[in-house]
Formats: structure tokens, C-alpha cells, sequence
């Protein structure tokens, strides 16, 4: 089972592979190019995500009882960092989403990987992540 | 000639690692590390002179008013002032440049105008946008050039008897363009109109003198010069500083208060309410003979050398483009590469211990004029070495090769 929980571990287990930041970085740099990327009509200022130095943007569309996320940036970087999270969370219950709980993020170290500015970003994202659920769920 | 490694040897961060590797500060447009000297008279104000300046009668409180007064001195003569009450200490430029806008604020009319320009910090735009829509006078912003360099036949357009002050920065932050802030004091002094120079990345770099400048107004940050974060000065003639209403009311500022009539003390106390940054104050000092004993000449022509370097080396890179190439420049280089987002390459240079700065650098209007999203930034220090641009410049290939 896709579980959120079976996703992390995957994850976990992909970096624990990695031997130092910049076989992290071309991990995400690729990710960020594999991203499924957000219809031109939802780039909307609503979609915008505040708290990230570069722009991104985040799209929810409900299917099935489950959230289907989609996303962009102008930085590769950001498109990486957040195919991660659409990696765990996208095609997951609404209530999932909710509660779930990202320890992996600390596990394999991203936050350090990012500046304090863009480890904010990173926790803009999630919270988004988790409006739209909420959105969805009422 | 200066001794560089014997300048390095005076600021202890700059041997020290980050992300396991030698750091490369060129982040000084932002702020400037500081030398031992600096980071010694701070701690040693409060180990050994602390005490609240002005009116005291003891004999701490003398100690830390004639050492906090000798900066202002220091100051004074550094920047060739007329007399040491046109030096107000600030919290940094940007508090300098609030109390000028807030004294306008008073003196302004509908159909009066501000000039401003395009490629100003956020810093000498928003105060100004605050001031005209407080008093009904008119905001103008004199165009880019292509190059970075004022459009100066548009700003002589904007002039008239309606034009109050024209406020531009020295140095930009981002483009790194030297403006003619001597041509541009004289025509708008030539209409009746008052000058401020923000010059926040200028008093580090360029010698300035204010009696020959003849600017109304200039202002600094103690950080950019080498000196401690929290302390500006706001240079102002006599004259209008007199003028002008006090900024904050509070201790210090007064004569003498009741509650029928408060009256203002005299300058500079009157815009200096509060206990202001005693230790902060008495450590600019510190930095002011560091760079006096190097000399602002010598420290501009090193500077010079660097960039032209730089520049060359940066321009070797393919798809490399530089933001700001007017003729007259200072140490500042802004440049994208190709569509690769500045982002990117800032978090990938700072994993190889080199600090840049990535982002609109407080200067939105300046992104938008060059349809940009952000650049990176290189902004250099006299404490920077053409070793230094040699790494950093082979990062920046290596960032590029990982993103394309």
C-alpha cells in the first residue's frame, strides 16, 4: 500500500543512499524537473504560496475522496523540494493528509539543507498542503 | 599598496569554515564583517565604560559620553562636515532617511514634488510614498538607462520651482552605478529644490566630503562600513535639521518639559530621543580609523582592481549576463545565467562556503525594469582577493552545470 507513512520510508531510504549534499541537490534538481506540473489556468495569485523567496504555486483538486496536488516554480530547487511533498502527499485521503505526520523531512536532513528563509517556505508549503485537505474535508 | 592577508588577519570570521569549506564573504553589500578592532571596543565598552550618557555627574557616565561625543567628532571630520551637530546618530540609513521624510512631511503642500529614482533601495522609495500621501505632494522617479545609469535628461525635465528635495542614492545596491550626485545636487539646487544622498554603500568605498558635495542631507549605516549593526548617521546642514520638527519626542530631546509648554533641546540631541546605542556608537569609531588608516583611496582603487577582475572573469562564463554596466561603477555585480533562477544558484555556491546574495535586493522597481524575477549578487569588501573570485567563479560554473 501507498501509504503516506510507506512513501517516507521509500524517501528516507533514497537519501540514506546519497554520500554528501550534492548528490542531495542533483536529487532534487532532477525531481524538480520530473514535476507534474500545475495547469496554466490555476498559476493564480490565490495559488501562490507567501512565505517562499521564490514563487511557487500549488494546486488541489479533490477526486475520489483523495487530493490530487499539482505545483510549479520559477526555481528548480523549490520544484524538487516539493515534488517531495506532492511525492507523499498527493492521491492520499483527505484525512490522511490532515494528520499526517512528515517526520521525514528531519530525517533526511532537508531543512538543513535549506537557509532558515527557505526552510520557512518549506513549512508554508506543508501547511498549504494540509489547508486544501481541510478545504476539502468542510 | 595595501597589505591585504594583513587586513584579512584582522577580522576573525573570515577564516573560518562553512559547509566545511574556507569561507568566501561576498555578501558586503548587505553588511560587511567586522575587524577585531571593532568587535574589541564593543565588548570592551560594556566591560569597562558602561554607563548612560549625557547629564550624568559621575564619572562612568563622563567616560561613556566623551567617548560616544569623540565618534561624532570622528565622524564629523570623516566626512568633512561643518560642524559635529549636523551629525545625528540613527538606527541606519533607513531611520535616516524616515526622519528627513518625516521632517518633510511638514513642510510639503499639494502640487510641491519629490524626485526619487528607479533604482532605488525600497528604503528611499516607501518613506517618500508615505510622505507625498501625507502631505499631498507629487512622487517623480527619474527612468533607468539601459545600462543602469540615470536617465539624466529626464530628471532635468522633472525639475521646476514645484520640485521640494530630490533624494537618490550614492551608490546602488544592485546595479552598483555611481550616480552624479554632483550634478544632480547642483541642477536641483540650481531650481531652489534640497538634495538627500542616501549613501549606504558609498561611505565605505568612496571618499565623501560634504562641504564641497553641498548635499542637504546624507546618510549611512555603521554596518556596511565595517562597524556594528543598529547605528546610522543622518548628516544635515544646520539649518534645516533647526527647521525641522523633532522626529520622537522623549528623554534626552528636551530643554525642559511641563505640561503647559515642552521645549526641544538643540541639535543634534533633538533628534536623538532615548538612550540610543552607546556601545554601538563608540565602536564605529573603531571602524572609521580602520578604514581611515587604509585610506578611502586606497580602498577604492583596490576595490576598482577587484571588479574590473571580476567583471572580466564572470563575463567568461556563457550565457552569463551582468545587470548594471554603467560606465561609472563600484563594486557590485548583479547577473543571471541564462533562465536559471538566482536561487539556485545562491543555495548551490553557499554549499561550496561562498556567500552571495540572491533575490530583488530590496529593489522590486529594478526587476521589474529589467522583466527579472531576481539576480545574483557579488558585492565586494577591501578584505576580498582575486583568489576569492577564482573560486567562487569556478562554484557559479559548477552550479550551472548542475542546474542546466
Amino acid at each position: 500500500m501507498n501509504t503516506i507513512q510507506n512513501i517516507q520510508a521509500e524517501i528516507v531510504e533514497d537519501f540514506e543512499m546519497f554520500e554528501d549534499w550534492m548528490q542531495k541537490y542533483e536529487y532534487l534538481i532532477e525531481l524538480g524537473k520530473e514535476l507534474a506540473l500545475i495547469e496554466k489556468q490555476y498559476k493564480t495569485e490565490d495559488n501562490l504560496i507567501k512565505g517562499c523567496q521564490s514563487r511557487v504555486w500549488l494546486h488541489a483538486e479533490k477526486q475520489d475522496g483523495k487530493i490530487i496536488y499539482t505545483a510549479d516554480s520559477d526555481a528548480i530547487m523549490t520544484k524538487g523540494i516539493i515534488a517531495i511533498l506532492i511525492r507523499v502527499l498527493s492521491e492520499q485521503k483527505l484525512e490522511d493528509i490532515i494528520h499526517a505526520d512528515l517526520s521525514f523531512i528531519d530525517t533526511i536532513g532537508l531543512k538543513e539543507q535549506l537557509s532558515v528563509t527557505r526552510a520557512n517556505g518549506l513549512v508554508s508549503m506543508i501547511k498549504k498542503m494540509k489547508l486544501y485537505a481541510l478545504a476539502y474535508q468542510n | 599598496m595595501l597589505d591585504i592577508s594583513k587586513i584579512r588577519n584582522q577580522f576573525p570570521i573570515l577564516s573560518s569554515k562553512v559547509n566545511g569549506e574556507d569561507l568566501v564573504y561576498f555578501d558586503n553589500g548587505a553588511t560587511t564583517q567586522k575587524p577585531q578592532s571593532v568587535i574589541t571596543a564593543e565588548s570592551n565598552y560594556y566591560q569597562n565604560e558602561n554607563s548612560n550618557v549625557h547629564r550624568g555627574v559621575h564619572f562612568l557616565s563622563g567616560l561613556a559620553t566623551d567617548k560616544f561625543e569623540e565618534t561624532r567628532i570622528t565622524i564629523q571630520n570623516f566626512i568633512s562636515a561643518k560642524h559635529s551637530h549636523e551629525i545625528i546618530f540613527t538606527k541606519g540609513t533607513t531611520d535616516s532617511i524616515n526622519i528627513v521624510a518625516s521632517g518633510y512631511r511638514a513642510l510639503l503642500n499639494k502640487g510641491d514634488e519629490i524626485i526619487i529614482s528607479e533604482l532605488e533601495h525600497h528604503s528611499n522609495i516607501v518613506p517618500w510614498q508615505m510622505c507625498c500621501e501625507q502631505s499631498g505632494a507629487t512622487l517623480k522617479v527619474i527612468p533607468l538607462l539601459d545600462n543602469g545609469s540615470l536617465d539624466m535628461i529626464a530628471f532635468e525635465n522633472f525639475l521646476s520651482e514645484n520640485t521640494k528635495l530630490v533624494s537618490v542614492s550614492h551608490i546602488s545596491n544592485t546595479l552598483g552605478t555611481i550616480n552624479p550626485i554632483e550634478e544632480i545636487i547642483e541642477k536641483a539646487q540650481a531650481v531652489g529644490a534640497k538634495v538627500m544622498i542616501d549613501g549606504a554603500q558609498a561611505a565605505a568605498h568612496i571618499p565623501i566630503n560634504m562641504q564641497s558635495l553641498g548635499a542637504d542631507f546624507y546618510c549611512f549605516s555603521a554596518h556596511k562600513l565595517y562597524g556594528p549593526t543598529g547605528v546610522g548617521v543622518l548628516y544635515g546642514k544646520e539649518f534645516f535639521l533647526t527647521k525641522f520638527p523633532p522626529y520622537q519626542g522623549g528623554g534626552e530631546m528636551i530643554k525642559e518639559v511641563s505640561f503647559k509648554k515642552t521645549t526641544y533641546a538643540c541639535l543634534p540631541h533633538k533628534f536623538e530621543a532615548g538612550t540610543p546605542n552607546i556601545a554601538g556608537v563608540v565602536a564605529f569609531k573603531s571602524a572609521i580609523d580602520f578604514i581611515t588608516e587604509l585610506g578611502l583611496s586606497n580602498i577604492a582603487k583596490y576595490e576598482e582592481e577587484l571588479l574590473l577582475y571580476a567583471t572580466e572573469e564572470v563575463l567568461k562564463i556563457e550565457g552569463l549576463k551582468i545587470y548594471g554596466t554603467a560606465k561609472n561603477k563600484s563594486g557590485i555585480i548583479s547577473f543571471n545565467i541564462n533562465k536559471l533562477h538566482p536561487y539556485d544558484i545562491g543555495m548551490i555556491v553557499d554549499k561550496m562556503g561562498i556567500a552571495i546574495r540572491t533575490g530583488h535586493h530590496c529593489t522590486q522597481p529594478i526587476m521589474e525594469r529589467f522583466n527579472i524575477p531576481g539576480t545574483a549578487r557579488i558585492s565586494l569588501a577591501v578584505y576580498n582577493t582575486k583568489e576569492e573570485i577564482d573560486i567562487c567563479i569556478k562554484a557559479i560554473k559548477k552550479a550551472k552545470m548542475m542546474l542546466s
